[in-house]
């Protein structure tokens, strides 16, 4: 039997663990509601970037693309960004997405290199091995937009040298509070053409009951040129703030169970404390029970 | 029957409402769309844009971008836009210092940081220029800088 004093000492500390918990439960359920917010405001932009691209790209004679849009004949390298956190405590969320990686890209044909957003992720893919050749950590929760453009333009710049013929995103996808799942998305070159059912606004405009024919001021290209890179930006963007979202949607998971095993373990605790301390008692009274039958004997006897 | 008009940054959503006039400073010269407008696209400058309501004006500076206009509405995109009283002439004084201190020093050119602060020191400017051109006299922080 533990002796009362140790129990009282676990109980206490335990419970300060369970008020630690359930403060960072607390910041995290904040955090994602920002970040949350911070992803729809970026929906204005994006709706409307995309209308415009591909509204262009789809134009009638348009075969010399952009660089950007344009699907190359041969692959031979692959650029992948993958997001992570910075900090740990969030269950398998980091795990998870770097598992995720290495199943998607299992059979690739073709070397990979990595940007690793997050150090956690940067950790875990240096373990394996792999080539990284940028690494973005101590991003802001939720980060500007100038924050992190420099990645999406680090990864234009290496499609377009040629150093790499595809870009991924890999990143968690936010669903819900309780359900945040890995995803993959192609970056670049951009496929307009798979979500036709999108362009639909554009082909719907009239003008004094004619079809719109659009007036291009100074010309197609340079608006095209204009928009592509600040979409592509913007989806990394996005990218970064739903894996955010994730990941203080999985922390705050992580740190309610932990507040509640705590809890359990303290009530428990408390039982055995009471145990012990309610032998002690019985066992002291023994003693004195003890004592005073003896002490009568000898008074009849003397 | 006005137009409607629409500012949108990557982040946030810099103005929504109707407009009898929207000024914009287009790539090829300065345009102001009236409602039934002609279907347009169009780059934008470094510059100022206004929208006319009932006689009334309100600036806002755009940091070049794309414009979308059609019929019943102007759609702008860009990088960064700020109504002009929501200026802070202070801090644009100190990035601009900042920018020009750098730039005085005689850096590499064609590195990321000689581009991010010369785009840096552009922006400063635009906006200075802007609150100075554009604010009304009831704005004492300006006051004291201009005289």
């Amino acid at each position: 039997m533990p002796n009362t004093r140790e129990v009282r000492l676990r109980i206490r500390s335990i419970k300060n663990i369970a008020q630690v918990t359930r403060a960072l439960q607390a910041v995290s359920t904040s955090k994602v509601r920002r970040s949350v917010t911070a992803l729809m405001h970026t929906q204005p932009y994006a709706t409307k970037a995309w209308e415009v691209l591909t509204h262009i790209a789809s134009q009638p004679g348009r075969d010399d693309l952009h660089p950007l849009l344009s699907q190359r004949e041969k692959v031979s390298a692959a650029l992948l960004i993958v997001i992570t956190s910075d900090r740990g405590l969030a269950g398998a969320y980091n795990t998870n997405v770097i598992r995720f990686t290495l199943q998607q890209f299992s059979q690739y044909p073709y070397p990979l290199r990595y940007i690793a957003v997050g150090r956690k992720g940067r950790d875990l893919l240096l373990r394996l091995r792999k080539e990284i050749i940028a690494e973005f950590s101590n991003l802001p929760t939720p980060p500007t937009f100038k924050d992190v453009s420099a990645i999406g333009m680090l990864a234009i710049e290496e499609f377009l040298s040629r150093r790499v013929d595809e870009v991924f995103l890999i990143y968690t996808d936010f669903v819900n509070m309780v359900r945040q799942t890995p995803t993959m998305k192609k970056l670049l070159p951009l496929e307009y053409r798979h979500e036709k059912e999108r362009v639909g606004t554009f082909d719907t405009v009239t003008h004094q009951g004619s079809r719109a024919v659009y007036i291009y001021e100074p010309d197609m290209n340079t608006i095209l040129n204009r928009i592509v890179p600040r979409f592509t930006e913007l989806q990394v963007y996005q990218a970064i703030l739903e894996a955010q979202a994730s990941e203080h949607a999985a922390r705050m998971i992580a740190m309610k169970n932990a507040t509640d095993a705590a809890t359990e373990l303290a009530a428990s605790l408390q039982l055995e404390y009471n145990k012990a301390r309610q032998q002690a008692i019985t066992s002291e009274m023994l003693d004195i029970a003890g004592g005073a039958e003896a002490l009568s004997i000898q008074e009849k006897v003397a | 029957m006005p137009i409607w008009c629409e500012i949108i940054s990557q982040d946030r959503v810099v103005f929504e409402g109707e407009a009898d006039i929207v000024i914009l400073p287009g790539s090829e010269g300065e345009m102001g769309i009236l409602p039934n407008h002609a279907p347009l696209l169009s780059t934008l400058n470094y510059g100022v844009m206004k929208v006319r309501r009932h006689g009334k004006e309100q600036f806002f500076t755009v940091a070049g971008g794309i414009v979308e206009v059609r019929p019943d509405r102007v759609v702008v995109l860009t990088d960064a836009a700020e109504n002009i009283e929501e200026i802070d002439v202070q801090r644009a004084e100190e990035a601009k210092r900042r920018a020009e201190e750098y730039l005085k020093a005689g850096p590499p050119p064609d590195t990321d940081e000689y581009l991010a602060m010369e785009a840096a020191l552009r922006r400063s400017n635009l906006r200075l220029e802007a609150a100075r051109k554009y604010r009304g006299p009831s704005m004492p922080s300006y006051r004291r800088e201009g005289s």
